[in-house]
């Protein structure tokens, strides 16, 4: 029974993880708390979930979903994020906050407000390990997501435009005076942080078999805890950090009751950043962030 | 007045006062993302209070408040270590724990809601909102708005300059946690009924946006703002179900042509200080 709910909590994990890299990598790099990403995660499923009732084959469904939150991401960085330059840091919350509404009331009139069901794509195929039984759908999404971490952790430790993030992250200023071309390199994460939070809708919706426009909101917060609880800015940070959520929400609801999941993941969020603000494995901040 | 009218003036008044709860954290730079869950805290004590021990209005509502600003007194205290984003990201812990556990209090109802007896007119709720106002406007001509504009300039600064930053910070935030509780505990008596449903992330982050939107330069930025977000979706309702889209798209361009808000401190100087301004302007364009 305890084992059979680890399980399940480190599937859901696995969604949480994928949204607090998404919003680690805005914030880390780019000091800029995404509020569109829910928004995007929520494009992902839905969108995905429009073009199969319209009769397009999954695959294509699947990449027009994920083309579109890429695409919609890059008009966040253009209205949102980069008239903010050296305002008040608080201003492109509110504009990425209004980018949420916007999508979700978008969602709202093609698609009504109702959940709508999710075509089962997997084949209902469980694995058995002794008594616990895993779904393969639930499992190919643990996979896919942690080699998706593995990957951009060794994109950002190995590659040329993975050290160029790194100099971004460390300093802006010294970034440009060493020549990184940072117009070409922010729209890059934009695009990167929408494809993780989209790919994380797309692995909801086939999981759970159900889509909303609003299905975002609850995920994306649970995402920004999991981002908080590991340390922002960093990566296996979130993975822990999403892993811990999910295990926390699972745990709860089973041991105790649904009501209260609210309490024990946001309360485990509070006590982390009162005793330990810069998280499980995050560096202090050295600057100030916001 | 129309019931039509009323009930959008009610809500206005509302706004007002939760604009001004976390406009008041906002000037000494902090951005508090839990209001919500400090109105659930004024609204449920002091509806508990007129429910259960049959207290007057007068009495319970001061009381809830006084409990709301207590609670941020006591939670500020170490959610205060914290700076800039893991501030905002604790307090929008705060107000998730406090709905969740409201929502769980069976006392009060729990996930059904708590009916509440006692009932204020909607004169009371514009009598309650005018008090806040008339309040942040004294204050604001207070050293206690100075002290506040130096901590969320420089706080090091302000130390240096014997400004008690922490105590400051405290300060605001606490007192803003008050003004959610009051606003909160006029809610309880003005609907009749309480549910923690309400008081959610997104109650929180709206309010943030009335007040960004408004600008938090002057004290006037709240109020503008509070008033912009309550009548503008109303005027478009005649589009109906695309008003919250049209409403954001305009939010996102607006900020993105004018991220300072809409109230700002050259606004209101305009008129005086145009000719002053533009030699200034000329002055500091040639050096």
């Amino acid at each position: 029974m305890l084992a059979q709910q680890i399980v399940n909590g480190l599937m859901l994990g696995a969604i949480y993880m994928l949204m607090a890299v998404a919003f680690t990598l805005a914030i880390g790099v780019l000091n800029f708390l995404n509020f569109s990403l829910p928004g995007l995660f929520m494009l992902g499923g839905m969108l995905a979930y429009g073009f199969i009732t319209l009769g397009f084959p999954v695959i294509f469904a699947f990449a027009a979903a994920l083309a579109a939150a890429a695409l919609v991401s890059l008009l966040v960085e253009r209205f949102a994020y980069r008239p903010m330059q050296g305002g008040d840091p608080e201003v492109p919350l509110v504009s990425s906050l209004g980018f949420l509404v916007l999508l979700e009331n978008l969602m709202l009139i093609y698609f009504g407000s109702d959940q709508q069901a999710f075509p089962a794509l997997v084949p209902d195929l469980n694995l058995r390990f002794g008594g616990l039984v895993i779904g393969i759908a639930q499992l190919g999404s643990l996979v896919l997501s942690v080699l998706l971490v593995l990957w951009l952790s060794w994109f950002l430790s190995s590659t040329s435009t993975g050290r160029c993030i790194r100099t971004v992250a460390e300093s802006r200023d010294t970034a440009v005076l060493m020549g990184i071309d940072t117009g070409r390199l922010v729209p890059l994460l934009f695009i990167a942080s929408a494809l993780l939070a989209a790919i994380a809708g797309l692995l909801f919706a086939v999981n759970y078999q159900q889509v909303s426009p609003f299905m975002g909101e609850g995920v994306g917060f649970k995402g920004v805890a999991a981002m908080i609880v590991g340390g922002m800015g960093s990566i296996w940070g979130a993975v822990l950090g999403g892993l811990l959520i999910g295990l926390a929400e699972v745990l709860s609801i089973t041991f105790i009751g649904a009501d209260v999941v609210n309490i024990t993941v946001y309360g485990l969020l509070l006590l982390i950043l009162i005793v330990r603000p810069q998280g499980l494995i995050g560096r202090p901040a050295t600057r100030e962030k916001l | 007045m129309s019931g039509y009218l009323t009930g959008v003036l009610v809500v206005l008044a509302f706004n007002v006062m939760a604009a001004y709860a976390v406009y008041l954290p906002l000037a000494a730079g902090q951005l508090n993302l839990g209001i919500a869950g400090f109105m659930a805290i004024g609204a449920y004590a002091s509806a508990f209070l007129t429910n259960e021990y049959a207290w007057p209005m007068w009495a319970a509502i001061p009381v809830g408040s006084a409990l709301a600003g207590l609670t941020g007194l006591v939670i500020g205290i170490p959610v205060l270590r914290t700076h800039g984003i893991y501030l905002a990201m604790a307090t929008f812990a705060l107000g998730q724990v406090i709905s969740a556990i409201f929502l769980n209090l069976e006392v009060v109802g729990g996930a059904a809601g708590y009916p509440v007896s006692d009932y204020v007119g909607p004169n009371g709720v514009f009598l309650a909102a005018a008090g806040v106002v008339v309040l942040m406007l004294y204050l604001s001509r207070t050293r206690f708005a100075l002290y506040l504009t130096a901590v969320k300039s420089d706080p090091t600064v302000a130390d240096l300059l014997g400004v008690s930053v922490r105590g400051i910070q405290v300060a605001a935030f606490a007192l803003g946690a008050a003004v959610a509780g009051f606003g909160g505990a006029f809610y309880a008596h003005h609907y009749n009924f309480v549910e923690a449903q309400h008081f959610n992330v997104l109650l929180s982050v709206f309010t943030v946006l009335y007040v960004l939107f408004g600008g938090t330069q002057t004290v006037w930025g709240p109020l503008v703002g509070a008033a912009f977000f309550t009548l503008a979706p109303e005027l478009l309702r005649a589009s109906d179900q695309w008003r919250y889209a049209l409403f954001a798209i305009f939010i996102i361009v607006f900020m993105a042509i004018r991220p300072e808000g809409l109230v700002t401190t050259s606004l209101l100087r305009f008129r005086r200080r145009k000719n002053t301004d533009g030699a200034a302007a000329a002055s500091s364009e040639a050096a």
